[in-house]
C-alpha cells in the first residue's frame, strides 16, 4: 500500500498529465446482448502507479480496457481521468494509449513511422528527435527502417510499447502485452517494461492472467473475476490476506478448511476447526463472525509446519494432531507434502530445504501447526474451489 | 549446410524434377493457346498490305502497317482507352464503397452480398448489355424521369451517347473491381483501424493512413481486371453507343471478318496490346506495389 502512495506522490513532479490524478471507473458496466461482460466496476488507479488487472480468461479484462480506450461504449457508468469525464470522448481525443494484445503494428509502415504515427496525427513539432529518443529507450535504433514483419516477437513488442509511450498518455493500457512471448523472453520483458515505466513515470494499467507477472510488476493488483473486482491492493497484502476464496486460490495456493465460528475473543475470532479451536486475527476474518456460522479457515502451504507426532512445535496457537503424510514431492529448494487430516481432507504443505529438518516419509504420522496471524477466515457461502486451476499458465 | 548434406542427393534431384512435372500441363497449355496464336498475330501484323483473299498473303516484314494503322485508326484507339479509363475510375469509386461496406459493415449478410455481386454472371454479357438498352431507351423510365425533372431536355437522350457506353462498361466490369477489393479489405485486421483511432487518427485520417494503403493490392488488381477488358470491349460501344462511339475492338473485328484486311487488323491488335502493357507496367510501378501483387 505504501508503494502506491509513494508513486502517487512522485507523479506530481513528472507532470505526466494536466489532470494528473489517476483513472477512475464508476459503476462501469458492459452488456453484450444478454451477456454482461463487466458488472458495475469501481476502480481507482492512482496517477503514476503500475496497476495490474489480473483475472482468468473471459473475465472482462479486455472489455474494461477497451472501454477506457474508447473502443467500446459502456452500457452504463462513467470513466474519468482526474476530474475530466471521458466516458463519451472519442478514442482519438483521449489522452490514453493502448499496447494491443497482438501488438497491431501497421504492417505497411516501417518501425520509425509506426512509432511516429501518434505524434504526426497530432502535428507535433520535433517528431524526429522524439522518435529517435524513443527508439533509443527501447533499444531499436538499428531497426528503424525495417517493417514490423521483419522483427522478432520481442522486438515487435517493444515497438508496440514505444508507439504508445511516445505520446505520453495520462494512462497507458497494456492488454496482455507479453502473452505471445515464450517464458524466458517474458521474464526479461517484464523487467524491461517495469524499467521503462519507472523512467517515463506514466500510469500503466497492465492486464494479465499470469499472477506471477502481476505480482512482480505491479504496485497495485486488482483481481477480477466474472466481470467484477474481487479484491484490490498491494501484491503482498492480496497474497497474505485474501478476502475471498477466489483470490485465495487464484493467487498462489491455499488450504481451505471448514470450521464453525465459536465467537469473538477481543479482536480475534475463535473457530472450531474439526475439533481443534483455532484463533484468527480480526482483520483477517472476512465473515460476520456470529457464533455458529460456518466458515473457511485458510492457510498458505508455506505457512504450515509439520512435525513428528506429539513433538512440541515452535508455533503458539493453532496446532492440529493426527495427520498422515500421503505424498512427498522433493523439488530441490523445497519439499511439498500432502498430509491427510483426521477429517479426511488433504492439506498441502511446503517446507524450505534448509537442511535443518529431516524429510518426512510417506505414511508417517505427523502434527501440523501454524501461527494464528497467518491464517484467514472466509465466507462459507463461497465456493471452496473457486479460482483453482483457472490460471492457464 | 549440414541439413542439406544429410539429405541423399538423389532425393533432392527428384524433388526438383517434381516441380517441373507440375509445371508441364500449364506450360503446354500456354504454348498451344498463347504463344502459337501470339506468334501468328505478330506474323499477320507484318503481312504485305497488298495481299487479299484472292492473291493470298505474304509475310514481308511490312512494318509500315503499324504506321498506316495508327494514322487511319487513332481516334477509335484513344476513344477505347478513354472509355476504359473513365469506366475503371467509376468502377473504383463505386466498387470501393461497396466492397468496404461488404467487408466491414455487412456482418452476417456478407456472403449473401457477395453472391449478389456475382449474380449478374448467371446471365450472358450480351443479354445484360441489351437490357441496359431498354433501361436507357428513349421511352425508358430513366429518360422519362430525367425529362420530368428537367435535367434532360425534351429531345435529350441517353441511349446512343458516350454516357451510355461508359455506364454499360462500368456496370459490366464492376464485379471484377469489387471482388479483389473485397478480398484485400476483408484481410485487414480491424484492430489496425482501432490502433489508428487510439493513436489520434480521426476516422477519415485513419482511412487514408491505414485502410487505403493496406487495400492497395486490391485496388491495383481490380483496376487492371477492369481496365484491360474494358479497353478491348466493343459490345457496349456497339449496343449502347452510336457511330461516333466506335472503339478499336469493333474496328479490329470488322477488319478481320468483313474487310479481310488481316495486316492492318493484326497491326492494330499489336498496338493495342503494347499500349495496354506499357500502361499497366507504368501503373504498377507508380503504385509501388510490385511486391504486393
Ligand atoms: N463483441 C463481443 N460480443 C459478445 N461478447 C463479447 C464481445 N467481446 C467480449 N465478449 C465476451 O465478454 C467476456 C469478456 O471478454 P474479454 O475479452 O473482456 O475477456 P478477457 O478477460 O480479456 O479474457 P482473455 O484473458 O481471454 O483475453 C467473454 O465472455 C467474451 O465472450
Ligand atoms: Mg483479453
Amino acid at each position: 500500500m505504501s508503494q502506491v502512495a509513494e508513486s502517487a506522490e512522485t507523479d506530481g513532479s513528472t507532470g505526466a498529465g494536466s489532470a494528473g490524478s489517476g483513472l477512475h471507473l464508476r459503476n462501469l458496466r458492459k452488456e453484450f446482448a444478454a451477456f454482461t461482460a463487466v458488472h458495475d466496476l469501481d476502480l481507482d488507479v492512482p496517477s503514476g502507479s503500475f496497476f495490474a488487472l489480473l483475472g482468468p480468461s473471459g473475465c472482462g479484462k479486455t472489455t474494461t480496457l477497451r472501454m477506457v480506450a474508447g473502443l467500446e461504449t459502456p452500457t452504463s457508468g462513467s470513466i474519468a481521468l482526474g476530474e475530466r469525464d471521458i466516458t463519451w470522448e472519442k478514442p482519438y481525443r483521449r489522452p490514453v494509449n493502448t499496447v494491443f494484445q497482438n501488438y497491431a503494428l501497421f504492417p505497411h509502415l516501417d518501425i520509425y513511422e509506426n512509432v511516429a504515427f501518434g505524434l504526426r496525427r497530432r502535428k507535433r513539432k520535433d517528431v524526429e528527435r522524439e522518435v529517435d529518443a524513443m527508439l533509443e529507450l527501447v533499444e531499436l535504433t538499428s531497426q528503424a527502417r525495417k517493417k514490423p514483419a521483419q522483427l522478432s516477437g520481442g522486438q515487435q513488442q517493444r515497438v508496440a510499447l514505444a508507439r504508445a509511450i511516445i505520446n505520453r498518455p495520462e494512462v497507458l493500457l497494456l492488454d496482455e502485452p507479453l502473452g505471445a512471448l515464450d517464458l524466458k523472453l517474458r521474464r526479461s520483458m517484464q523487467i524491461e517494461i517495469k524499467r521503462i515505466q519507472t523512467e517515463v513515470g506514466l500510469t500503466f494499467v497492465h492486464v494479465t492472467h499470469d499472477q506471477e507477472e502481476a505480482m512482480t510488476m505491479a504496485d497495485t493488483v486488482a483481481v477480477m473475476n466474472a466481470g467484477h473486482i474481487e479484491q484490490m491492493g498491494a501484491p503482498a497484502e492480496l497474497y497474505e490476506n485474501p478476502q475471498t476464496t477466489f483470490v485465495a486460490n487464484f493467487l498462489g495456493q491455499s488450504n481451505l478448511i471448514e470450521g464453525t465460528v465459536r465467537g469473538r475473543d477481543g479482536e480475534d475470532v475463535k473457530v472450531d476447526m474439526q475439533g481443534t479451536v483455532v484463533t484468527i486475527p480480526g482483520q483477517r476474518a472476512h465473515v460476520a463472525g456470529n457464533a455458529g456460522d460456518l466458515g473457511w479457515v485458510g492457510i498458505r502451504p508455506e505457512k504450515v509446519l509439520i512435525a513428528e507426532e506429539g513433538q512440541v512445535i515452535d508455533a503458539p496457537g493453532n496446532s492440529i494432531p493426527g495427520g498422515v503424510v500421503t505424498d512427498v514431492s522433493f523439488v530441490g529448494v523445497s519439499t511439498q507434502y500432502l498430509v491427510r487430516m483426521p477429517w479426511g481432507q488433504e492439506l498441502t504443505v511446503f517446507e524450505q530445504n534448509t537442511g535443518r529438518r529431516r524429510l518426512f516419509a510417506k505414511g508417517e504420522r505427523v502434527d501440523v501447526s501454524w501461527r494464528p496471524e497467518y491464517a484467514f477466515l472466509l465466507d462459507h457461502t463461497q465456493d471452496r474451489a473457486a479460482g483453482r486451476d483457472e490460471d492457464a499458465d | 549446410m549440414t541439413e542439406v548434406a544429410t539429405q541423399p542427393p538423389e532425393a533432392r534431384e527428384r524433388r526438383k524434377l517434381t516441380g517441373y512435372w507440375l509445371l508441364l500441363p500449364g506450360a503446354l497449355w500456354l504454348l498451344l493457346f498463347f504463344l502459337v496464336p501470339f506468334y501468328s498475330l505478330i506474323a499477320t501484323s507484318l503481312y504485305d498490305p497488298e495481299g487479299s483473299i484472292l492473291t493470298g498473303y505474304d509475310m514481308t516484314w511490312a512494318f509500315g502497317n503499324y504506321v498506316t494503322a495508327l494514322q487511319d485508326y487513332w481516334p477509335p484507339l484513344f476513344r477505347a482507352l478513354w472509355y476504359g479509363a473513365v469506366a475503371t475510375l467509376l468502377c473504383l469509386v463505386l466498387g470501393y464503397v461497396l466492397a468496404y461496406a461488404i467487408a466491414f459493415k455487412a456482418g452476417r449478410w456478407k456472403n449473401l452480398m457477395l453472391v449478389l455481386v456475382i449474380a449478374p454472371f448467371f446471365t450472358s454479357f450480351l443479354v445484360r448489355t441489351l437490357s441496359w438498352k431498354l433501361l436507357l431507351g428513349d421511352e425508358g423510365l430513366i429518360v422519362d424521369t430525367l425529362q420530368f425533372l428537367n435535367i434532360l431536355g425534351d429531345d435529350g437522350r441517353l441511349l446512343a451517347t458516350p454516357f451510355a457506353v461508359i455506364a454499360g462498361l462500368t456496370y459490366n466490369f464492376l464485379p471484377f473491381m469489387v471482388l479483389p477489393l473485397f478480398a484485400s479489405l476483408d484481410k485487414i485486421d480491424p484492430r489496425l483501424v482501432e490502433a489508428s483511432r487510439d493513436l489520434y487518427a480521426r476516422p477519415i485520417v485513419g482511412f487514408f493512413k491505414v485502410t487505403w494503403p493496406l487495400s492497395l493490392p486490391g485496388v491495383v488488381s481490380g483496376t487492371l481486371l477492369c481496365f484491360i477488358p474494358a479497353v478491348g470491349d466493343y459490345i457496349n460501344a456497339q449496343l449502347l453507343g452510336n457511330t461516333q462511339t466506335r472503339v478499336i475492338g469493333a474496328v479490329i473485328q470488322s477488319l478481320f471478318t468483313d474487310a479481310n484486311d488481316f495486316a492492318i487488323a493484326g497491326a492494330l491488335s499489336m498496338i493495342l496490346m503494347i499500349m495496354i502493357l506499357a500502361m499497366v507496367l507504368l501503373y504498377v510501378r507508380r503504385a509501388g506495389t510490385e511486391d504486393l501483387l
